[in-house]
């Protein structure tokens, strides 16, 4: 995993400080977002299931500062830090999981199935893998508007994936297709080792080397260190205009870790705790941090504290919002199944006897 | 006006909606130079191009899974599944993305998708390639379907799934493929989806159906007295279904005979039986009867014609529920 432009100026040597700032505030938001999203869901706020991201922001981060606003991006269903790299709020995405109206799919989706339109976000997923070819697709559409229909300018579509949905057939159909088509999507692997309580040597072949699955569909891959926020960015963005360039696919296998459990519910009896703390201490906001401080000189111990102060309030505004918005109303259960009613289906205000009995 | 079969109206409706509308893209399994497995998109690789006929693989959840994001982008896909069997890969992506996400985003993001599927027996194919799976679908919250038996219905209810703002499977009875032709105006008209289609008038009982088992029907009908006189619904959505049409039906005849190529058990037929006792209790002069498939795989050819219902199966219904 050596970094390819070590040697040479790198690109986010270009990039203000500001810019680098404004990933630390992303990735700190995350950070304390998921902090409080766990609370909530252990107060029994949040319903359903919940998977956090503390560990892997600099993944969402790095890869979505390569992107432009409007290529569309697909994920798994831990995607609450790609909702808020993507320009979702942190009411939206909270709301979202409180089950309440105001969420960003009014309370309908949930924290696996966030879904931003205006940010090009097109959905978190709960089924292992099967967004790929969603992925694919709007990779098909995107091309295909560029140079059929004129509309717009070339794209490349993200679809994001966990290590355990490489064994997924959807996911192999997906390469192969976009292979096959030359559509412009890149398959990013965030690799944090597990798929759920399975190590990725245990449940794939060719562990330490993803990209020759790529390879084998015809497909550009790269591994890179996912908990180095500089380098995401420095070996990811060539990629990105790789693909958008020649209308082509690619791959990345994205090196990170997960701090907390796969889901709220696990015992974590698959690895250690030495293990964990290990990646702790190279944690990739802490990292960042501390190129902005030595080497750039462009934030103080006294902006990190206001930071985190700001932060702190912002989600805190995000959940008090999620709380004190209202439930969604009973008449929400059959609102935007089809898009117009549809006669004599689904009678849903009382139960239905048939026509009044006319004896009474 | 020219007369045509089934397939030639379904290439026709495609044909004339990709002309229409630039959005509309046909993928699948040899859909582009070959016209897929029955022949039915012939032609229009040539005249739209193989990047609007797009060839692929044989991956069915590949197929659904890029068909469905393309109408997530406001594209107008048009999958072509070769067999209703083979929905089984795809089934994951239909209906666990293409029918949920208008509801799952609250209406952001609408899945304008048609599903082009050969469905039903008598080809003398074997199972999986003659199967009858529609309320299995039917039972998915978020998607609609249709199986229109006639070349006119054919092209008119095309053109209504494709311009339908949700996901609809267009299931085509293979059996009709070319069985007989009609006349099929060269202009663009719709049949709206819901609407079922009055075949026949009669009084003294109603025979609901659907797919190939609407010339089955009409088969029996033949068979019967003189004196006999049925009302033959070809129901054509499946859903959803015209719950009106056939409820007035049912409350003018009193008696009613349900017909499906499915299996007995939890089919559509059921379904249609408890609405009528629900909607129609005090006019009923007799139980509904319902004449279908067995509670079995779909059999290989020898014992193909024993399975679906024929003619002297649906006369023999028919009978029983006027003696009742």
């Amino acid at each position: 995993m050596t970094d390819v432009s070590a040697g040479r100026e790198r690109l986010t040597d270009q990039l203000s400080d500001d810019v680098l700032v404004s990933w630390l505030y992303d990735m700190q938001l995350i950070r304390e977002f998921e902090t409080r999203t766990a609370q909530a869901y252990q107060q029994a706020k949040i319903g359903g299931f919940c998977h956090v991201y503390t560990g892997q922001e600099a993944c969402c981060v790095g890869t979505i500062a390569a992107m432009e606003h409007d290529d569309p991006i697909v994920t798994a269903y831990r995607d609450h830090g790609h909702a808020l790299a993507r320009g979702m709020t942190p009411e939206a995405c909270m709301a979202e999981m409180f089950g309440k109206i105001t969420g960003c799919a009014k309370g309908k989706g949930g924290s696996m199935h966030m879904f931003d339109k205006p940010n090009h976000l097109y959905g978190g997923h709960g089924i292992v893998g099967a967004q790929t070819p969603l992925g694919t697709g709007l990779a098909f559409a995107a091309r295909y508007q560029w140079e059929v229909m004129g509309e717009g300018s070339k794209k490349v579509a993200l679809a994001y994936l966990g290590d355990g949905a490489l064994n997924q057939g959807s996911f192999h159909e997906a390469q192969n297709l976009a292979g096959l088509l030359n559509l412009p999507v890149i398959y990013i692997v965030e690799n944090n080792g597990y798929s759920m309580g399975t190590s990725i040597e245990r449940g794939t072949t060719m562990a330490d080397n993803l990209v020759l699955k790529a390879k084998g569909y015809g497909i550009k891959g790269l591994q890179i260190d996912g908990f180095d926020i500089l380098n995401v960015y420095n070996q990811f963005k060539p990629l990105v205009d790789e693909c958008r360039d020649l209308q082509r696919p690619g791959f990345v296998d994205l090196k990170t870790y997960r701090y907390q459990g796969h889901s709220m519910s696990d015992p974590q009896k698959y690895r250690s705790k030495d293990e964990v703390e290990e990646w702790k201490s190279k944690d990739s906001i802490a990292a960042l941090l501390s190129h902005l401080m030595s080497e750039r000189s462009a934030v103080t111990e006294a902006d990190w504290k206001t930071m985190q102060k700001d932060i702190r309030d912002r989600v805190k505004k995000s959940v008090d919002f999620a709380e004190s918005s209202p439930d969604p109303e009973m008449s929400e259960l059959t609102t935007d199944v089809y898009a117009n009613p549809q006669p004599n289906l689904s009678p849903t205000e009382d139960y239905r006897h048939g026509v009044r009995n006319p004896l009474l | 006006m020219p007369e045509l079969n089934l397939v030639q109206a379904i290439n026709q409706a495609l044909d004339q909606e990709m002309t229409r509308d630039s959005r509309v893209v046909c993928l699948g399994e040899d859909v582009g130079a070959n016209g897929g497995v029955f022949r039915v998109t012939e032609g229009l690789a040539a005249k739209h191009g193989g990047h609007r006929v797009q060839n692929t693989p044989l991956d069915e959840s590949g197929i659904m899974g890029v068909a469905i994001g393309l109408a997530m982008a406001d594209m107008r896909p048009i999958p072509e599944i070769q067999f209703e069997g083979f929905l089984g890969p795809a089934y994951d992506q239909l209906v666990n993305h293409g029918a949920r996400y208008r509801n799952r985003t609250r209406g952001a993001i609408p899945i304008p998708l048609t599903v082009r599927v050969p469905v039903g027996g008598g080809i003398h194919a074997p199972e999986l390639h003659s199967d009858s799976p529609e309320a299995i679908y039917a039972h998915t919250p978020g998607l609609k379907i249709v199986m229109p038996c006639t070349p006119y219905d054919a092209k008119g209810l095309l053109l209504s799934a494709i311009r339908d703002p949700d996901p609809v499977i267009f299931f085509e009875p293979k059996r009709v493929y070319r069985s007989f032709k009609e006349e099929v105006p060269e202009g663009d008209y719709t049949i709206p989806i819901g609407e079922a289609k009055l075949v026949s008038e009669g009084d003294d009982l109603t025979l609901v159906t659907w797919g190939a088992s609407v010339f089955q029907a009409l088969e029996a009908m033949d068979h019967l007295p003189d004196d006999v006189s049925i009302e033959l619904i070809d129901l054509r959505s499946i859903y959803p279904f015209d719950m009106d049409a056939v409820a007035r039906s049912v409350e003018k005849t009193g008696r009613c005979v349900i017909v499906h190529e499915a299996p007995l058990t939890c089919g559509l037929g059921a379904e249609l039986s408890a609405r009528i006792q629900e909607q129609c209790f005090l006019h009923l002069e007799a139980p509904v009867q319902r004449v279908t498939g067995f509670d079995t795989v779909m059999p290989y050819y020898k014992l193909e014609l024993s399975y679906l219902p024929d003619a002297e199966r649906i006369g023999k219904g028919v009978r029983e529920c006027l003696a009742y």
